[in-house]
């Protein structure tokens, strides 16, 4: 156990003058074998998408593969990042392809790979679409977000400055687009949305919305979180986007490590790839190179994102290749469409791609979650959109078998068929019982030493 | 090859999915208008698992093999095999987000004893369970100040030698708000601490120090640089790095409201720049309701037992949307777990004397490429860790390109000064390198 009880405090000495130490250092010391036991312990309490079926919607957890691990683990692929260029043409010839393939997936100009996660290539996109605008010397103050969009969109958009202009779905769960008629002006900076949008529905007028947006002077921004239901079927760049960023650890397959890292890159059409972040990779006659594009926005990360994450996308793009790509996607939507199919909830809006959103109904959606627990898989996102009432928003992604969707379509009906008290005291076949979050917020204890003064 | 390797269904499981859902075809799913479908191509090939690690692997041999005496705010240190082995377990490393803490309790308590390990180290009361590297640390820094409303003052300042890439990424995070950044001068590498007194003022929402510095040099007098910042209502952040932190001042002692830093020093290697961002902070009310990012904290089951969830999330992007106090939502959970590993299984006196090291191995080697013709060093006179500026007759970035040729690494960091820095992942070569060194200066 590492934990307050098992530190050791040592005395600091040093030949540096006393006034510039510290003068003690208390932290857990266990040996390797008990380090391994502690780790090994936990991962016995931990689910990952080995462990079972992990339908998060809008998370697109689908398996991570090995042999990426091991290319990340190379020792050539951890250097510097303040080499020379010409010493490291691998890395940044292995940077370059990731962008071209990445742009072609999306139907882009230009990719950069900078962003480390994916809001943080929201971030980057809203910069680099407020660029454009004050290169126009255009100042606009307001972002359109539907209300159903991811939460980062909105904090994206407030991070960057612009005030957010939420707007309502229509009755078929899209984009309504008289709203957005009513919501565009000049102050228009963007419209972020993603599509199929987060009740998995394709949003057939993308076409008159991207007109209204551009007639409107506004950027489309496409939020990538849910692109592996379109790979090698339709393409962002196509339905008249202008930015939009992926995420690797979505769509192509590396691991989403308990929360991070994850990757995301931007992608741009030509009129934008001017603003993108410095460096950008490109391509001469003799290799390749970095450099700053003429209105670079600046810098994102502090050197160029989160490359071993990368790394694993270049191999898991190459491995899939174009049909593998198309298939992923293809049973990604068959397998979402055919779990709907067996389960009991209602699923109010289709049809869907990749994800649905089933209702709880009379029940709550946390309590539903909860007893699914008690069937050995992981429950789908809860709660959310708020679209629909108690919303189990559910993905299972391409690497799911029949047979495993029918395990969890079992678990979703053996909820809906609990009592409430059943529900109410679930899970009651984990490590560990229903968690008391209140008290957690109430009181917060955020480190073993704040435990210790407790007591 | 027609398909995923990694989906799972046969044929026959693919048409009795399909009968089930009542079409005849995968593409009938499909509910894109005809004018936005896509028949072209990428001409991505599909490879063998063989054939596209071999591709990889043989772009990844086009980079030159050099012993690299790099730093500048980017570390390596030698991670334990233990490491590898126990964060690649697959039950961490393909897990997502604790939102179901009953079946994510391995996880919660990691991350738990990281916020732990970082109050230990800082002092301060409160760690986040990470950012994505020390640039975008120090950017969330400047816009909780913002945020505070017990902090006064638009202005923050920061080092004038203070990372090219840091300082990029601190331009776009203020640039949302009201913020404004300007540098204050530094004398010898170190804080210029009357210049800095004559610049902050009630305008003032952050002074941003770091120790080490970016030229490696250990500040003396941190206090009084809270002192100041404290007198005039501004936060006092200060930039670190974890290894450092076993050793130097504890930034509470010296009055840091906030510390921001490069976790990755340990756990995560070079890795060309990835990395794991610190950040710690007073634990007042204010404070907890205004730190970005993802926070452990200790609860109860149904049972009475002591558990682990993610806890007061009413400040994150999915609850308060566009008043959240972050966009973060993927971070760096993995590579925190991993440094929290690499900490824990060098122990306290493992740590100390890793910080140790990295003094003497700075002072040592400065002394040896001193004693060569041509070269000083270091050319500041002060303490060190890990690395030094040297000054060269000969032009610097000449000097790094002949190193080059002779298998070595450094930066060039003015028209005469290079920078070295020293671990024990190089330091096995360091006789090799101070020959090359000798022989490029002349």
């Amino acid at each position: 156990m590492l934990s307050e009880k098992g530190s050791e405090t040592v005395e600091v000495d040093s030949e540096l003058p006393d006034d510039l130490t510290r003068d003690s250092l208390a932290l857990p010391n266990p040996s390797e074998p008990e380090l391994a036991r502690h780790y090994t312990r936990l991962s016995e309490m931990n689910y990952g998408v080995e462990s079972g079926p992990f339908p998060l919607g809008s998370c697109t957890m689908k398996y991570n593969p090995k042999f990426t691990e091991d290319l990340a683990a190379r020792s050539d692929a951890s250097i510097h990042p303040d080499r020379s260029e010409r010493s490291t043409q691998g890395t940044l010839g292995l940077l370059h392809e990731l962008q071209t393939y990445l742009a072609d997936i999306g139907g882009m100009d230009a990719v950069t790979l900078q962003p480390p996660a994916g809001a943080a290539g929201e971030f980057t996109g809203i910069l680099v679409a407020k660029a454009y605008h004050e290169a126009n010397g255009d100042e606009r103050s307001e972002v359109i977000i539907p209300e159903s969009a991811h939460g980062t969109n909105f904090a994206t958009a407030a991070m960057a400055g612009y005030d957010v202009v939420s707007l309502p779905s229509n009755d078929a769960g899209r984009v309504d687009t008289e709203a957005l008629e009513a919501a565009l002006s000049e102050e228009t900076a963007a419209l972020m949305l993603t599509n199929p949008n987060t009740l998995g529905l394709f949003e057939r007028d993308i076409e008159e919305i991207a007109e209204m947006v551009h007639d409107a002077g506004g950027i489309l921004y496409y939020d990538g979180a849910n692109l592996n239901a379109l790979l090698g079927r339709a393409r962002p760049g196509d339905m008249g986007f202008d930015v939009m960023h992926y995420n690797v650890h979505k769509t192509f397959a590396t691991p989403h490590g308990g929360g991070g890292p994850g990757a995301g890159p931007v992608g741009v059409t030509e009129e934008l790839t001017e603003f993108l972040p410095d460096p950008h990779v490109r391509a001469t006659e003799t290799g390749y190179e970095t450099y700053t594009p003429d209105s670079s926005i600046g810098k994102v990360h502090g050197y160029d994102g989160n490359w071993l994450v990368l790394l694993k996308a270049h191999a898991y793009i190459t491995r899939l290749g174009d049909a593998g790509l198309a298939d992923a996607s293809a049973k990604a939507v068959l397998n979402a469409n055919y779990l709907a199919e067996q389960i009991d909830y209602e699923i109010p809006f289709g049809p869907f791609h990749h994800e649905f959103v089933a209702s709880a109904g009379e029940q709550d959606a946390a309590d539903a979650a909860k007893r699914m627990l008690d069937f050995g898989v992981h429950p789908p996102t809860t709660k959310w959109p708020e679209i629909v009432p108690e919303a189990l928003m559910t993905e299972p992604t391409e690497i799911e078998s029949k047979r495993t969707l029918d395990q969890l379509a079992a678990a979703f009906n053996a909820a809906s068929a609990s009592d409430t008290d059943t529900i109410e005291h679930a899970p009651s076949r984990t490590a560990a019982g229903r968690i008391d979050q209140t008290s957690a917020a109430r009181n917060p204890r955020l480190s073993w030493q704040a435990l210790e003064e407790e007591e | 090859m027609s398909g995923s390797p990694y989906a799972p269904h046969t044929t026959s499981e693919t048409t009795a999915m399909l009968d089930a859902v009542g079409v005849d075809s995968e593409e009938a799913l499909f509910d894109i208008p005809e004018s936005v479908r896509f028949d072209g191509e990428f001409g991505i090939d599909a490879k063998s698992e063989q054939a596209a690690r071999r591709a990889v692997a043989s772009k990844l041999a086009d980079n030159d093999d050099l012993t690299e005496f790099l730093g500048r705010g980017h570390y390596d240190h030698y991670v334990p095999s233990v490491v590898d082995h126990l964060a690649d377990r697959s039950e961490f490393i393909t897990s997502y987000t604790q939102y179901q803490p009953e079946v994510a309790q391995g996880f919660l308590q990691a991350l738990f004893e990281y916020q732990s390990m970082l109050v230990e180290l800082t002092g301060l009361d409160v760690a986040n369970c990470s950012m994505y590297d020390a640039a975008t640390a120090l950017g969330e820094a400047a816009t909780l100040a913002d945020r505070l409303r017990s902090v006064s003052g638009t202005r923050v300042l920061v080092p004038d030698l203070l990372h090219e890439g840091r300082r990029g990424v601190l331009d776009n995070y203020v640039a949302g708000g009201d913020l404004t950044v300007e540098t204050y001068p530094t004398t010898d590498g170190n804080v210029d601490r009357e210049a800095l007194a004559e610049r902050v003022d009630e305008t003032t929402a952050m002074v941003y120090a770091e120790n080490p510095t970016v030229r490696g040099t250990i500040e003396e007098g941190l206090d009084t640089v809270g002192d100041l910042a404290d007198e005039h209502d501004a936060l006092f952040t200060l930039g670190t790095d974890i290894v450092a932190l076993a050793l130097l001042e504890e930034p509470a002692s010296v009055g840091a409201d906030v510390v921001v830093g490069d976790g990755s020093a340990l756990g995560l290697g070079s890795a060309y720049g990835f990395g794991l961002g610190l950040f710690a902070c007073r634990g007042d009310r204010e404070f907890l309701r205004q730190v970005p990012g993802r926070l452990v904290g200790a609860s109860e089951d149904s049972d009475d037992r002591r558990a682990y969830t993610l806890t007061l999330q009413t400040r994150e992007q999915h609850i308060r949307r566009e008043r959240a106090t972050s966009n973060i939502c993927s971070n760096q959970a993995w590579v925190a777990l991993r440094t929290a590993m690499h900490v824990a299984s060098l122990g306290p006196d493992g740590l100390v004397e890793l910080a140790n090291d990295s003094v003497r191995r700075a002072r040592e080697t400065a002394a040896r490429l001193d004693a060569l013709t041509g070269v000083q060093a270091p050319v500041h006179d002060r303490h060190h860790f890990r690395e030094f500026v040297a000054r060269v007759d000969q032009p610097a970035e000449a000097i790094a390109a002949d190193l080059e040729a002779e298998g070595y690494a450094v930066h060039a960091v003015g028209d005469h000064e290079i920078q070295v820095c020293v671990t024990e992942t190089n330091e096995q070569a360091l006789d090799g390198f101070v020959a090359a060194v000798s022989e490029v200066v002349r």
